[in-house]
C-alpha cells in the first residue's frame, strides 16, 4: 500500500486512498456506485437526499457516503441489509410525490430516480390513493423550465447557483412537503452558466427548452468533442439523433471544465446541422463554378501549385483544426507563404465558483494551435498580401472578403451567393467539427481530441485529408 | 414559584424563586438580591476552573438531550487561535414546553448573568442569545435587561446580542440555530463538524439551553457540591429542573423540583391531578418529541434523565403533557404529526416526505377511512423515519406514533372497524 494513503473496504474490496476522501468517491475506486442524489462531486456537499446510507462497521447507525470521509482500516458495507433498506425507503419516500410521467419526460432513459428505482426498488407503493403534491410549471429562464412535481428537492441547483456560480437566485421556499425550488421574484436564471442546472439535475425536473420533447435518451449517440464556442477547450458530448446533433453537454475534465459548460458552448451547435453545405468538389469552367469529382478537382489544385511560384496566402479559419492548418502549411511550403486568422471577439464570462474557467472572449477553439503553426493574427497584412499572391488558399472562411490577382483556392463547408470565395478556381468540400477527427489546443496550450459523431454530406472529406493527399501528391514533406 | 400559583411545598425553588415577582426583573432588583455576583466572581477566576466547577456540579443540558454541560464547555478548542461564540438557544418551541420563557419573563438578569459566565469559560468574545420570535414579551423584558445590564458594564469584554427568531420549530436545532443567526434559511447541518470545531459563522462555538445557563449563577455562587446534592435518585442526574405542565390538570404551570422527583406526585400533589371526575390517561413528559407514557408507567416515573428512559420515555425538555380519560389519543397523535409535517424543513427525503405521509394516515384513520394495514405501515414508516436522518425531527415524529400505536393500540383499532364517530379533520 503506499504511504500516506488511507486504507479501507468497501464490500470486501481493499482500496487505498488519499485522506481526507469521501467514503462514495473511495466506492468508486473499489466499482462501487453507491446510489445518490444530493451528491455532486462538483458541489458542496448536502447530505441531505440520505440515498446514500452504508453500514460501517462499528458506527452506531447507517451513515451517509457522501458527507462521512474514509478513516484507516474501515468497513463499508453498501450492501448490508439495513443500508439496502433504508436506500429502498428513501426511493419510496421519493416516489410518493413523484408523477411518473416517465413517458413524458424528457429525463426518462437518464434518469437517476428511474436508474436506482430500478436498481434498488420495490415493485408498486404503499402511498395509496393520495393526491400527489401539484406544482405548475415554472419558467426559469432562457433555457431552463422548471417542472416542481417530478422535483426531489436534491439542491443540486441551488448549490450550484450560489456556490459555483455565485449568483444565489434559486433557493428552497417553503418547508416540509410543500416545498419546492424558488426563484428570487425579480431574478432570471440567464447566468451565462445557468444551463449547468438542467444537466446536474437528477431527475426530469430541471429542463432544457431548446431539448424540449427532441428525443429521447435512448435515441441518442455520444461522441466525445471539444467546444468551439471559444478558446477555453471544454470537454463536451455530442448528441446526435439519426446523424443530426441534438444536443451538447459537458463532459468532465477536471484541469479545464470540470462538469460544466456555458450556455454558448450549449447552444453552439445548429450550425453544425446546417443544410446548405457545399457536398462535391467544385471547379472553375466557363466563368461558373461547376460540380466535378475529387479527382478532376485535385487536378485542378495541382496544377495551379505547380504552376506558380513566389508568394501564397492562407486565410484559414481559427476553428480548423491543428491537423488540418498543418497540412495547410504543408501544402505552400514550396512558396514563400504567409497565413493568418482572425477571432470573432465577445464578452468574457467567467465561472466565478472555478479557478481558470470562463467563456473566453476569443470565440474559436484553436486560435492556439494556428499561432503555434506559424499562422499570424495579422489577418488584414495577409488580405492585402493576398491581392498580390500566386496562390491564396482561404480554409473554412466563407465570408472572407478576399481579392486576388492570383490563383483562389477555397476549401469549405459552405459557399455563400456573394461570398468572394465564389471567384475560386476550385472549391474543396470540408468536414465540419462534428464529421471529422481532430485536435484543438486551448488558451493553455493543452492540445485535445474531438471524435467524428456523423458522416460529412455528400463528397465532403475532413480538410487535413484533402490538403494531406494534395501535399502528398506534391510530395511535400511533413510539417514538423 | 409554580407561577401563577403559589410555590408548593414540594417544590425547590432555585431558578424559580423570582417567578411573579416584577422587582427582580429589573437591574437593581437583580443585584439587591445577590445577582451579577457569581458573575464579578467567575471573571476573576480562570476559565478552566469555571468550567471545572460546572462539571463538577453534574450539570446537563436542559434543553432536551441532557448533555453534560461543562463536558460541553470543554471541548471548545484548548488553544485559542480564532474568535470563539456562545449561543444560548432561547428558541423554545417544543410543543408542551414554556419553562424558558417564564425564566426570560421574570428572571432576564439570571439568564444574562448565566451566558455572561459560560462566555467566560469557553473564552468566547460574543454570546448570541436567540430568542423564539413569537416571544413578544420575553424579547421586550430581555431587551430592557440587556440594555440596564450594559449601563452598568457588568459583562467585561463580553458582547451579548439578542437575536429574534422568526417562527421556525426546527431553529431551536443547534446547527440550524446558527444558520438560522447567519441570516441563512434555518437548515440542520451535518455533524460533524461540531459546533466546538465549526459553529456560528464557521468558528468554535458553545450552545446551551436558557435553563442550564440560569443555574451556572447559582452553582458558581454555592458551590457544585450544593448542586450536586440536589438529587433524589441518580448521581448523573443533579439540580433542580423546571417542569411545564399543561393539558388535563386542574393547575397547568411550571414546577421546579430536584432531579428525581415522582411525576406521580408533581401531577397529583402540585398540579391537582386530572379535573373532577376524571382519571389520567396518558402523559407526555418530555416535549412532544418523545415517546408517550401510559397512566401506569406515568405513576412509576422518577423524574431525572436516568428515570424516565426507565419509564420507556426521555426526560426531553421537560414539557409534560397530560391526558385524561376523555383525550382520543388517536388526534393527539394525528396533531403532533402534523406539527412536525408543518415544521419539517424539507431538507432529508424521509422527513420531508415522511411526516406528511403519516398525517395523512391519521388523518384518514380519524375520518374512519383507515386501512386494516394502516397500523403496520406507520410502524413501518416510522422505523424508516428513525435514525436517518441529519436531525431528529423525524425521529420525533415517528416517537409519539410508535409509542402511541403500541399502547393505546385499541384507540386505533376502534376507528379502523367504524367502532367511533369518525373525526373530519382538514
Amino acid at each position: 500500500m503506499a504511504d500516506g494513503l488511507i486504507n479501507l473496504t468497501i464490500d470486501g474490496a481493499p482500496v487505498s486512498v488519499p485522506p481526507g476522501t469521501l467514503v462514495i468517491e473511495a466506492a468508486k475506486q473499489a466499482g462501487v456506485l453507491v446510489p445518490h442524489y444530493c451528491y455532486h462531486p462538483g458541489l458542496p456537499v448536502a447530505g441531505v437526499c440520505r440515498m446514500c446510507l452504508v453500514e460501517i462497521e462499528k458506527a452506531p447507525k447507517l451513515q451517509i457516503a457522501c458527507a462521512t470521509t474514509v478513516t484507516e482500516g474501515m468497513v463499508v458495507k453498501t450492501q448490508a441489509p439495513a443500508a439496502k433498506d433504508a436506500r429502498q425507503s428513501v426511493l419510496e419516500f421519493l416516489l410518493i410525490n413523484h408523477p411518473l410521467d416517465c413517458p413524458i419526460c424528457d429525463q426518462a432513459g437518464e434518469c437517476e430516480l428511474q436508474d436506482f428505482v430500478f436498481q434498488e426498488g420495490q415493485p408498486g407503493t404503499r402511498y395509496g390513493e393520495f393526491a400527489k403534491r401539484f406544482n405548475p410549471v415554472e419558467d426559469f429562464g432562457p433555457d431552463v423550465l422548471y417542472v416542481p412535481n417530478r422535483c426531489i428537492l436534491c439542491t443540486r441547483c441551488v448549490r450550484f447557483m450560489e456556490d459555483v456560480a455565485k449568483e444565489p437566485v434559486l433557493n428552497v421556499s417553503e418547508r416540509g412537503d410543500r416545498a419546492f425550488i424558488g426563484i428570487h421574484p425579480e431574478a432570471r436564471l440567464d447566468h451565462p452558466w445557468a444551463g449547468n442546472v438542467v444537466d446536474l439535475c437528477p431527475v426530469g425536473s430541471l429542463l432544457s427548452k431548446d431539448f424540449l420533447h427532441k428525443a429521447r435518451a435512448w435515441e441518442l449517440d455520444k461522441t466525445a468533442s471539444i467546444c468551439t464556442g471559444c478558446s477555453q477547450g471544454c470537454n463536451i458530448t455530442l448528441d446526435t439523433r439519426d446523424e443530426v446533433v441534438v444536443r451538447v453537454r459537458p463532459r468532465p475534465n477536471l484541469d479545464i471544465n470540470r462538469y460544466f459548460i456555458c450556455d454558448h458552448g450549449r447552444m453552439h451547435y445548429r450550425w453544425m446541422n446546417r443544410g446548405d453545405r457545399i457536398e462535391a468538389p467544385l471547379v472553375k469552367k466557363d466563368g461558373g463554378l461547376h460540380a466535378t469529382d475529387w479527382d478532376e478537382a485535385f487536378a485542378r489544385v495541382l496544377a495551379i501549385l505547380r504552376g506558380a511560384s513566389g508568394k501564397a496566402v492562407a486565410l484559414v479559419s481559427p476553428g480548423a483544426s491543428s491537423e488540418a492548418l498543418a497540412a495547410t502549411k504543408r501544402l505552400l511550403s514550396g512558396f514563400s507563404w504567409t497565413g493568418a486568422f482572425q477571432v470573432v471577439m465577445g464578452e468574457e464570462a467567467p465561472l466565478s465558483g472555478v479557478p481558470n474557467l470562463a467563456l473566453r472572449a476569443e470565440r474559436a477553439p484553436n486560435a492556439k494551435g494556428a499561432e503555434q503553426l506559424g499562422y499570424t493574427r495579422d489577418y488584414a497584412q495577409a488580405l492585402a498580401a493576398a491581392k498580390s499572391a500566386a496562390v491564396v488558399l482561404v480554409l473554412d472562411e466563407p465570408d472572407c472578403a478576399v481579392e486576388t490577382d492570383g490563383a483562389l483556392i477555397y476549401a469549405g463547408t459552405v459557399l455563400g451567393e456573394d461570398a468572394a470565395c465564389r471567384r475560386a478556381e476550385v472549391v474543396l468540400p470540408i468536414a465540419n467539427v462534428a464529421e471529422e477527427e481532430g485536435t484543438f489546443t486551448n488558451l493553455d496550450g493543452r492540445e485535445q481530441r474531438y471524435y467524428q459523431a456523423k458522416p460529412a454530406p455528400g463528397m465532403a472529406q475532413p480538410a487535413a485529408w484533402v490538403l494531406g493527399q494534395l501535399a502528398q501528391e506534391m510530395g511535400l514533406a511533413e510539417v514538423q | 414559584m409554580g407561577y401563577p400559583h403559589k410555590s408548593h411545598p414540594k417544590e425547590t425553588v432555585v431558578l424559580s424563586q423570582y417567578f411573579g415577582d416584577a422587582d427582580a426583573r429589573t437591574f437593581k432588583g437583580w443585584t439587591k438580591r445577590g445577582g451579577y455576583e457569581a458573575l464579578a466572581q467567575s471573571l476573576k477566576m480562570d476559565p478552566v476552573a469555571v468550567t471545572d466547577v460546572v462539571k463538577e456540579s453534574g450539570l446537563r443540558g436542559r434543553g432536551g438531550a441532557g448533555f453534560p454541560t461543562g463536558l460541553k464547555w470543554s471541548f471548545m478548542p484548548k488553544e485559542k487561535k480564532r474568535p470563539h461564540y456562545l449561543c444560548v438557544n432561547a428558541d423554545e418551541s417544543e410543543p408542551g414546553t414554556f419553562k424558558d420563557r417564564e425564566i426570560m419573563r421574570w428572571t432576564p438578569h439570571a439568564l444574562l448573568e448565566g451566558t455572561a459566565i459560560a462566555a467566560h469559560a469557553i473564552r468566547a468574545e460574543v454570546a448570541y442569545i436567540y430568542i423564539r420570535g413569537e416571544f413578544t414579551e420575553p424579547w421586550t423584558i430581555m431587551e430592557r435587561a440587556l440594555a440596564e445590564a450594559n449601563a452598568a458594564d457588568v459583562f467585561g469584554d463580553i458582547t451579548i446580542h439578542l437575536h429574534r427568531g422568526a417562527g421556525a420549530y426546527i431553529c431551536g436545532e443547534e446547527t440550524a440555530l446558527m444558520n438560522s443567526i447567519e441570516g441563512k434559511r434555518g437548515n440542520p447541518r451535518i455533524k460533524p463538524p461540531f459546533p466546538a470545531a465549526a459553529g456560528l459563522f464557521g468558528l468554535p462555538t458553545t450552545i446551551n439551553n436558557v435553563e442550564t445557563l440560569a443555574a451556572v449563577p447559582h452553582i458558581i455562587k454555592r458551590g457544585a457540591a450544593w448542586y450536586k446534592a440536589l438529587s433524589l435518585s441518580n448521581p448523573k442526574s443533579t439540580g433542580t429542573k423546571l417542569f411545564s405542565v399543561c393539558g388535563h390538570v386542574q393547575r397547568p404551570g411550571n414546577y421546579e423540583v430536584t432531579m428525581g422527583f415522582p411525576l406521580k406526585d408533581l401531577l397529583y400533589d402540585m398540579c391537582g391531578g386530572p379535573p373532577p371526575g376524571r382519571t389520567f390517561k396518558a402523559c407526555i413528559p418530555g416535549g412532544s418529541s418523545v415517546p408517550i407514557l401510559t397512566r401506569e408507567e406515568t405513576e412509576a416515573c422518577l423524574l431525572d434523565y436516568e428515570g424516565v428512559v426507565a419509564s420507556g420515555s426521555m426526560l426531553g425538555s421537560g414539557g409534560v403533557i397530560v391526558f385524561d380519560d376523555s383525550a382520543d389519543m388517536v388526534y393527539q397523535i394525528m396533531r403532533l404529526a402534523r406539527f412536525y409535517a408543518h415544521e419539517s424543513c424539507a431538507q432529508c427525503t424521509q422527513c420531508r416526505e415522511g411526516t406528511a405521509w403519516t398525517t395523512k394516515i391519521m388523518e384518514r384513520i380519524l375520518a374512519g377511512q383507515g386501512k386494516p394495514k394502516d397500523l403496520d405501515l406507520l410502524l413501518d414508516l416510522s422505523e424508516n423515519m428513525t435514525g436517518k436522518t441529519i436531525c431528529v425531527l423525524s425521529d420525533s415524529c415517528a416517537a409519539p406514533i410508535v409509542s402511541g400505536i403500541k399502547k393505546f393500540r385499541g384507540e386505533f383499532e376502534a376507528y379502523l372497524a367504524g367502532k367511533r364517530q369518525p373525526v373530519m379533520v382538514g
